[in-house]
């Protein structure tokens, strides 16, 4: 089993994936130039966070068009793992593989803390380790991390459990004073409708190890290898 | 022929615009009371050569429909006069 | 050439008639106008450190752990385990006071390429800042700008922003302070460094193209702030930290493959400075043809191409065999890298446009030849009326007033919560950031070792206001301290020494004395200056600011998991004081109470005890060795109640209050003794440190070995912190959610207010 993590120019989060799921956990992972296009030797993808292309023009908006994201569509139709964090995330609504957009957090800050996200769907390949309806303790930073779809959208997501984490208080209800950014619905992460394409923007990658306080964000790596030894869901 | 392209891009109407919130509670409390609403976007604009004026738009729809404007969010609206020769640096 | 003697153009670029006239001398002819815009922004202030490099040599650079120290690029102290660690501090003052975001970022940028030149990945940063009061619009204005532009561009190089400081009073109103460090981790062997080797070899730039932005941006720095200076927006670059962030990819792949024999940021005096530095380093010359200069603008000229600052430069001097290699580097990573010229043995910077020959300088001349001034030092005036403050013409507060006093000191911006600006801050990229921004030093991990990298920044301008020696070396100590109460030894400071004009004996007076009191501090505490960075003529509307002296201190923690944290942990631990709270009048000189509580900014602070601050440093690093200590938090502003409030809010649950006296201090049957100088007064040399009832012995019998005093204050509990007098009577008591409110609110109030 392999993972990729994707380096776009301005990729900054790209280290911190490679270190958890290689020194942390110990599976074989490899960086991934933007510019390659041969993508046959992984089962898993990350976009890492960062600001690729320097987040001109929109966040993720140029991002798409690097070469790499015409084999990361071909990756996704075969049923393999895509993972957006951050960047990665916004990346991955510009590229369409996920629905929806990102606005200017409401604050009009960029916002760099800990927040409280619960576990919406336990049965996608990223968070199949958690329990249902579990709060965990995850970073955020960004500065447009409000998510924004169409109210049918959104209604959508909704109705099928596509809406996979929440921003929420301590005691796990999704209140506006827990929403740091103006999210539609408090919405944290959203899975595509194969279910193998996860975006978020809280960065579990720097909440798996203890000594960063918090390992809750481990599971989200240790979900999708065990996904992919069983081969569930890949169907 | 040259020409040059303003693609003006800006949020959707519906879609909460923050920024330009906070710049019409400023514009008011420095006492600009007409303000009714402020909308901020962006404007792009690009130099380009085409055979007319036409396909300049048609190009130029195409570049903010496909990269310049988020179809999700952003509404964008496409202005072309002809590039005056030396007008610019 | 006669006309450049008619018109004297070098009073605008900045140079005095006499340099001018030792310009002509030592070249043996008249300057053309290129030349002298060169020699005008390399002998500038900002430059050449004209005013103060005598002083500077006093103070101590030397130790065992000291690689690199002043001169290089940025200094470099050994961590151990084969890894070194570059670090440096550097001011952007003037550009951040008429342009505060750009001035900012652009200042990130600078320190980022320093670091970046010694060969090392660079890794963190910290901010230390000044503004005017936080009431004043256009502190509302300057403040905002600046922490959006350091967000803006640190957050997009991926470099956690993991400290730093912020500090309100009103002589920095119309002259800010914005000095940012950065620390960066290397191999030894990838140490580089700045110095044009090897006739024959290779001059590139890599990075931007260079544009008309930012000429004589040093000149500027160098000159005092005046209604001018708005209209010198044109001076201020933009920054493009996309383009910083490949930059730093790119060159430390460049360096990684072994082409780069030399390497220095092209900052202040862009092309001018690095070609001139790079060689007088070497002892070698350059000749450059800025006809292969990548530039974004047309008809650029040779004074023009010299001295342009576009950001996000590098020069670099590469083997001959080795610039195909390079180049493709660049390409990967979508930037210029151009080859402009060779190394040469002749000793001069030639400088050429398309074969033409436009400047011919010794680079030592250039880059060394400024003269050295010292001038007139005079004690200032103000101290007269300052020093003759005594207790008497301070009320001694009733009990009762006390906690609004304490409630009014956690508020006070100085000392409240700076979250609403590490908030903005990524300070958890990298996954290194083990203790981030809001509790004194940052720790951060080396992965792959057990070590933590530590890091704070400090200087109590007031204090150095009032006693500039003094105030000097309590940045220092107060740095050291803060540094080991998280368990790390301090091992060395870089310093950023901001202050107003020097022509004026007063301040030149203040800055020779800030000077002394560092190097007394630096050398007692054996924390050498590995390098920095002079800001003169930092004044507005012919004022000058606070004297500040600002010290940047890294120190090493050899077991991350034995750090030390400012939170108590658990109920029923003892709380003590290591070294000495004097508790008198004098202790009230400086302090945020005195100024808070009663409008003042008086007195005469007492200098540090320096041995008693290493013996406190000795004692820490031991019981953090010997994890017998729950918490430790340094006393700084606020004094020994705001040290306990502190541990209390930042305490676990279940351990977040504390109820102490201070009879064991030895305040009993005192007349010096006041109440609230003994909660409130500052330049105590102690910490507060809370541990187990059973290793209590041992810490005291840490302390006696380090000839440190020891007393056992109280105990911490549940959820309020109390006060009691050495006779038992209740002074106040204040449940912690109330102190933590006023604490955490404190900021964004006042900026609201």
């Amino acid at each position: 089993m392999k993972f990729g993590v994707v380096v776009f120019p301005g990729s900054n989060c790209d280290s911190d994936a490679y270190h958890v799921i290689k020194d942390v956990i110990g599976v074989d992972c490899e960086y991934v130039w933007h510019e390659t296009r041969d993508l046959s030797d992984f089962q898993a993808l990350v976009l890492p966070g960062g600001f690729s292309y320097g987040d001109y023009l929109r966040c993720g908006a140029l991002a798409r068009f690097s070469p790499v994201m015409d084999s990361v569509y071909r990756f996704v139709d075969e049923g393999k793992l895509v993972i957006g964090i951050c960047n990665g995330f916004q990346i991955l609504l510009e590229a369409g593989l996920l629905p929806g957009a990102m606005l200017s957090n409401n604050v009009l800050e960029f916002r760099c803390q800990w927040v409280n996200l619960r576990v919406e769907n336990t049965k996608t390949p990223f968070t199949c380790l958690y329990e249902p309806g579990e709060v965990i303790r995850v970073p955020i930073a960004h500065h447009e991390g409000n998510y924004y779809a169409e109210p049918e959208v959104l209604e959508e997501l909704e109705r099928t459990g596509r809406v996979v984490l929440r921003y929420v208080d301590a005691s796990g209800n999704p209140t506006a004073e827990a929403n740091p950014n103006g999210a539609a619905h408090n919405i944290a992460g959203i899975i595509n409708e194969k279910g193998n394409v996860f975006g978020l923007m809280p960065h579990p990658e720097r909440c798996s190890e203890s000594i960063l306080g918090s390992r809750d964000g481990r599971r989200v790596f240790l979900s999708m290898i065990k996904s992919l030894e069983t081969g569930a869901l890949l169907s | 022929m040259k020409f040059k392209g303003t693609v003006t891009v800006w949020l959707k109407e519906g879609i909460f615009d923050p920024q330009g919130a906070a710049v019409k509670g400023s514009l008011e409390a420095m006492g600009f009371k007409e303000v009714e609403k402020v909308r901020i976007g962006k404007n792009i604009v690009i130099s380009l050569d085409a055979e007319n004026a036409l396909e300049a738009k048609d190009l130029l729809e195409q570049m903010a429909r496909k990269l310049l404007a988020n179809p999700v969010t952003e509404a964008y609206r496409v202005h072309v006069e002809e590039e005056k020769a030396g007008a610019e640096r | 050439m006669a006309e450049i003697s008619q018109t004297a153009p070098w009073r605008e670029m900045g140079l005095k008639d006499s340099e001018y006239e030792l310009i002509k001398e030592r070249l043996g002819r008249e300057p053309n106008y290129t030349e002298l815009g060169m020699f005008a922004v390399l002998w500038s202030e900002h430059c050449a450190y004209k005013h103060s490099k005598p002083l500077l040599k006093t103070l101590p650079t030397k130790g065992p752990a000291v690689l690199v120290g002043p001169g290089e690029n940025a200094g470099v102290v050994d961590i151990g385990d084969n890894l070194a660690c570059a670090f440096k501090i550097e001011s952007h003052n003037h550009p951040s006071a008429v342009e505060p975001y750009q001035g900012a970022a652009t200042g990130i940028g600078g320190i980022v390429r320093d670091i970046l030149a010694m060969g090392a990945r660079p890794v963190l940063l910290l901010d230390s800042l000044r503004f005017g009061p936080p009431e004043d619009p256009k502190t509302k204005f300057l403040f905002g700008g600046v922490v959006s532009g350091i967000a803006g561009y640190g957050n997009c190089l991926g470099i956690p922003t993991v400290g730093g400081e912020v500090f309100f009073a009103k002589p920095y109103a119309g002259n800010p302070l914005v000095n940012v460090l950065c620390g960066g981790i290397m191999k030894h062997e990838d140490l580089h460094k700045g110095g044009a080797y090897g006739v024959g070899n290779v001059v590139m730039v890599v990075g931007h193209s260079t544009g008309r932005d930012g000429i004589h941006g040093c000149t500027f720095a160098s000159d005092v702030l005046d209604d001018d200076s708005e209209s010198k927006r044109i001076n201020v670059q933009v920054g493009d930290p996309f383009m910083e962030k490949l930059l730093i990819e790119a060159c430390l792949e460049m360096m990684a493959c072994g082409a780069v024999v030399g390497i220095q940021d092209m900052g202040a005096a862009g092309l001018t400075s690095s070609c001139a530095e790079t060689a007088a380093r070497a002892g070698t010359g350059l000749v450059i043809d800025i006809g292969k200069v990548p530039m974004r603008e047309e008809g650029m000229n040779a004074y023009e191409v010299m001295l342009s600052e576009s950001q996000e430069r590098m020069l670099l001097i590469v083997s001959a065999d080795k610039v195909d290699e390079v180049k493709r580097i660049g390409a990967k990573w979508g930037l210029h890298a151009a080859e402009i010229g060779r190394v040469t043995d002749s000793g001069n910077l030639e400088v050429l446009h398309n074969g033409v020959l436009e400047a011919s300088i010794p680079v030592s001349l250039l880059a060394m030849g400024a003269p050295e001034y010292t001038p007139e030092a005079r004690e200032p005036e103000y101290l007269r009326k300052t020093r003759e403050f005594s207790g008497e013409s301070v009320r001694a507060p009733e009990f009762s007033e006390m906690k609004g006093i304490l409630l009014k000191l956690l508020a006070s911006p100085n000392i409240a919560s700076k979250e609403p600006v590490f908030r903005q801050y990524d300070y958890m990229v990298r996954t290194d950031t083990v203790e981030g921004p809001g509790r004194g030093a940052a720790v951060l991990r080396i992965k792959g070792t057990k070590k933590g990298l530590v890091f704070t920044t400090d200087c109590n301008g007031r204090l150095v206001y009032l006693n500039p020696k003094a105030g000097a070396a309590w940045a220092v100590t107060e740095a050291a301290l803060n540094v080991a109460v998280t368990g790390a030894k301090p091992l060395a400071i870089t310093n950023c020494l901001n202050f107003g004009s020097p022509e004026n004996p007063e301040v030149y007076w203040q800055l020779k004395e800030a000077v002394q009191g560092m190097a007394e501090a630096c050398k007692a505490l054996e924390t050498p200056v590995t390098g920095g960075n002079v800001s003169l003529y930092n004044e507005s509307d012919g004022e000058a600011i606070y004297p500040t002296p600002i010290v940047g201190m890294l120190g090493l923690c050899e077991d991350i998991e034995k750090r030390i944290t400012p939170g108590f942990k658990n109920a029923g631990d003892l709380v003590a004081v290591l070294g000495k709270v004097w508790g008198d009048a004098r202790s009230l000189s400086g302090s945020e109470y005195l100024e808070v509580a009663h409008g003042m900014v008086a007195g005469d602070p007492r200098e540090p005890a320096l041995d008693l601050a290493r013996g406190i440093i000795e004692v820490l690093t031991e019981c953090a060795r010997e994890g017998v200590l729950s918490s430790a938090q340094d006393l700084s502003e606020g004094g020994l109640l705001v040290a306990l409030a502190e541990s209390c809010i930042h305490g676990e649950e279940g351990a977040r209050g504390c109820a102490m006296s201070p009879k064991a201090l030895g305040c009993g049957g005192r007349e010096d003794i006041r109440a609230d100088a003994m909660l409130f007064g500052e330049t105590n040399t102690a910490v507060v440190v809370s541990f187990a009832a059973s290793n209590e012995e041992q810490v005291a019998h840490i302390c006696r070995q380090n000839n440190v005093p020891f007393a056992v204050i109280g105990r911490v509990q549940e959820s309020a912190l109390a006060v009691d007098t050495c006779g038992g009577l209740r002074v106040l008591e204040v449940p912690t959610d109330e102190i933590a409110h006023a604490y955490s609110h404190g900021l964004e109030d006042s900026l609201r207010g």
